[in-house]
């Protein structure tokens, strides 16, 4: 195990850290993940965007109309503002990037477990966090809302659909999840082309 | 001597003799198409092929229709209040109705044109005359709104308008009522004697931005200029006018203006006119006018302008002729090539059809002139005609094309619509109108390339056709498909007002085009409030400013005390930024306002004077969201 984390990455599987960090890059300019809202009065849909740094409308006044239509199950407003983990989102986005580049300076496999291991745990705080946020969001809703359902929370699903009153919301990552998932993908892919050439190279 | 009703009767008995059994045999030829209920059915959630755009007649206003289904869409309020959105009534729109003669609230609205480019719809503007307080209004067609109204000064009866050259260079403006021009006193008998005058306005079309203009004015002999229609392609130079009293009769005009065999059809050199203007040849006339404009949710400005260029046809010579056509021509219409020019005289037995390349050789000529009116050359009838469509029907008027090589003429005495060919002349079929129909329209028919398929024509009387309501019948549209050899009435259906004239375009024209709203951050409007935050009560003595939002449920203030006497100006602004949001306002009892419909992003100003002391509420008309009943509030007003 130890001889595996000190082995030296192939240069195939360098060049992969590399694309790894580049591709991590693109996370700054897209959205993560995304939640559709669509109702009978809205047969086009309204669309929510969660970025690094930021959350939008899927158009620029989809969060308005959002927003509007929260506003009467007296549910918070949501704005960027009111999230304070995306003002140090970026950072650790840019963890994970500088350690793809520092990976290169030290090739060595334990770098790329230890990518894993980081890419883990910023994903399961983050869906964490995520799900802190809806819950919140969905529970804590104003006294005096003009329409209070008994029993009724409006916390968006985690992952998948659901259906609120008259509303359907999704929830899906959008590219920068993907992008994400991918480079755990990519880097498990190393970690076990590594272990196999390890493999070889005793036989 | 014999009673007006007498006259009528003999030449009707007369006429009815000559035409009847051609015209039994074309009724028996008329079809109702079988499966027509499947062919105009547009199943829920499904839309609309094409778009149809029905001027109002008397209402002033125009019409939007889908076609097949002839369902109703829209009214766009052009010449006439409308105090279901408050167009006319608040400080944003009430400027567009300013005249000359003052604040006019109604109009009698004709002629629908369509915007082009290179001959072919563009899907960009409407255009729509006055005929009573002339004027021409441009429609957006991004907005379906009145972007604006030029007055059109030294002329009476806008009539003959307005009628757009190939490229919408210009628009055409020609005079029905002769008058004095410059306007006076004079005795009603000198019209008999030349002392009165018609003239055909040009009026400018800015390329980019659409905003109207006065190039030009000819000064015409008075007669009664009906109708006019725009050449193509080799004709591009020309447009053409039918007139009628071409006799200057001034009473009992059914009898005085129908006595001679043959009036005009002008034809007019607006290319040689803009010449002969800036070679100098345009002297300063007079003539009062007035230009509404109304930008994108800002208020109408009106402005007052003064003076024209006026031409004399003799000091242009080869800008216009007459063609002698029978009998007072009403319609003139051309052909998509261009080379076909088609009169509908209401009182003739042929449908004429001049050709153009003939008056292109003949023109200039003396052996073909046979005299001169004015200045103006009269070519023989013989010499410009490419022949005569015998014995149609009764009272042709109206004039469209396929562009399969046919035509489609209206024919209002004989309740008929017939289809002809071009070339050979020769009648091919009848179609029954419900009744009396006046003009007709195909869709893009009097563009360079027509699309076909749809035609309908606008009758005056249905009579039998719908269930009575009272004395006052609606009138109605039939629509027929010509798309294949024999053209199949599908339907018919009731309109809004006269449904006098029509454009039809495509909907992929025009539909993905469409505003959904006004972004927040671009309103320039002077009063506009961009949050909640800025609304505010501003007092200036005595005369209050609101600045108050309207968003799904409320309006802030919510809360106005004022005093009796006070003017109050509420200067809504719609917060919302969501397609189909509009929020409505009104007043309790408020005199001399109607209702405001506020689109998303859009200020409007509501005037209120404040009454004798008491508790007025104010409130949303549009049902907008579920709570639409809880967005209401008060204005106090105290002693
Ligand atoms: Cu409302």
């Amino acid at each position: 195990m130890k001889a595996l984390l000190f082995q030296t990455l192939s240069k195939k599987n360098r060049l992969l850290i590399l694309g790894v960090g580049l591709f991590l890059v693109l996370v700054y300019f897209i959205p993560i993940w995304a939640i559709s809202i669509s109702a009978p009065q809205y047969p086009e849909g309204l669309g929510m965007q969660i970025w690094i740094n930021q959350i939008t409308g899927a158009t620029p006044y989809d969060l308005k109309n959002i927003n509007l239509l929260n506003h009467y199950i007296g549910m918070k407003e949501i704005i960027s503002e009111s999230i304070p983990e995306l003002l140090f989102m970026p950072y650790v986005l840019a963890y994970l990037i500088i350690g793809a580049f520092i990976t290169e300076l030290i090739p060595k496999v334990g770098m790329a477990i230890l990518g894993i291991i980081n890419l883990i745990i910023v994903g399961l705080v983050g869906l964490f966090d995520f799900w802190r946020w809806e819950y919140n969001y969905g529970h804590n809703l104003n006294p005096d809302a003009p329409i209070i359902i008994e029993g009724m929370a409006y916390q968006p699903p985690l992952l998948g659909c659901k259906v609120m009153l008259n509303i359907t919301a999704c929830s899906y990552p959008s590219y920068g999840g993907m992008i994400l998932a991918l480079s755990l993908v990519l880097l498990v892919y190393i970690v076990w082309d590594e272990k196999r050439r390890k493999k070889s190279n005793v036989v | 001597m014999l009673k007006k009703s007498n006259i009528i009767v003999v030449t009707l008995g007369i006429a009815l003799f000559i035409f009847l059994p051609n015209c039994k045999k074309g009724a028996a030829t008329a079809t109702l198409a079988s499966d027509a209920a499947s062919r105009v059915y547009v199943a829920p959630g499904e839309k609309d092929e094409v778009y149809a755009f029905l001027s109002g007649g008397f209402s002033g206003q125009m019409s939007v229709y889908g076609i097949p289904s002839a369902r109703l869409f829209k009214i766009i309020p052009v010449f006439s209040v409308f105090p279901e959105n408050g167009y006319g009534f608040d400080e944003e729109t009430k400027d567009m109705l300013k005249t000359t003669h003052g604040y006019v609230p109604w109009d009698d609205s004709h002629h629908v044109e369509a915007s082009m480019t290179d001959g072919k719809q563009d899907g960009r503007w409407m255009f729509l005359n006055a005929n009573n307080t002339p004027r021409l209004a441009r429609i957006d067609l991004k907005s379906f709104e009145t972007k604006e109204i030029l007055e059109i000064p030294n002329t009476a009866g806008n009539h003959a308008s307005p009628f757009a050259t190939e490229n919408t260079e210009y628009l055409m403006a020609a005079t029905r009522f002769s008058v004095p021009v410059p306007q006076s006193n004079v005795s009603i008998d000198s019209f008999s004697k030349g002392g009165f005058k018609g003239t055909v306005t040009m009026v400018k079309v800015d390329k980019n931005s659409g905003r109207l203009s006065i190039e030009l004015q000819v000064l015409v002999p008075g007669f009664n200029y009906d109708l006019s229609h725009c050449g193509k392609k080799k004709s591009h130079d020309w447009c053409f006018f039918s007139s009628y009293n071409s006799e200057q009769a001034h009473k009992m005009l059914e009898v005085g203006a129908s006595k001679k065999d043959k009036d005009f059809i002008l034809a007019f050199n607006w290319v040689r006119a803009k010449e002969c203007k800036d070679q100098g040849k345009a002297y300063n006339f007079g003539g009062e006018y007035v230009n509404n404009f109304k930008d994108e949710n800002k208020p109408a400005v009106s402005t007052k302008l003064s003076g024209v260029k006026m031409l004399n046809p003799k000091d242009c010579p080869g800008m216009m002729y007459y063609m002698p056509t029978p009998k007072s021509p009403h319609g003139t219409d051309v052909d998509s090539t261009g080379e076909y020019i088609v009169g509908g005289g209401k009182l003739a037995s042929v449908i004429p059809v001049h050709s153009f390349s003939k008056m292109m050789e003949v023109k200039d000529k003396k052996e073909h002139h046979s005299t001169e009116i004015e200045g103006i050359p009269v070519l023989k009838y013989e010499s410009t005609l490419a022949g005569e469509v015998q014995k149609p029907c009764l009272g042709p008027l109206h004039t469209e094309f396929d562009g399969q090589g046919y035509a489609y003429t209206s024919c209002f005495v004989s309740s008929e619509v017939v289809k002809w060919k071009l070339g050979t002349w020769e009648v091919v079929q009848h179609l029954p109108a419900y009744y009396s129909v006046g003009h007709l329209s195909i869709v893009g028919g009097s563009s360079t390339e027509p699309y076909g398929k749809y035609l309908i024509a606008m009758n005056k009387i249905t009579k039998d056709r719908y269930l009575p309501v009272g004395m006052e019948l609606p009138q109605s549209a039939q629509l027929y498909d010509i798309s294949s050899g024999k053209a199949e009435l599908l339907s018919d259906f009731p309109t809004v007002g006269e449904p006098h004239y029509s454009q039809m375009i495509p909907a992929k024209l025009i539909m993905d085009k469409t505003a959904k709203l006004f972004p927040l951050e671009e309103n320039k409007h002077p009063y506009a409030t961009k949050s909640e935050n800025d609304a505010k009560i501003v007092k200036l003595g005595n005369t209050t400013h609101i600045y108050m939002t309207a968003i799904r449920s409320h309006f802030k203030p919510d809360i106005i005390e004022a005093r009796t006497g006070e003017t109050l100006y509420f200067h809504v602004t719609n917060l919302e930024q969501d397609y189909d949001i509009p929020h409505g306002f009104a007043i309790g009892g408020a005199p001399n306002m109607t209702n405001l419909l506020i689109m998303p992003g859009e200020t409007r100003t509501f005037k209120w004077v404040a009454p004798k002391p008491g508790i007025y509420p104010f409130y949303c008309t549009d049902f907008c969201s579920a709570l639409h009943q809880e967005m209401q509030q008060y204005i106090r007003v105290s002693p």
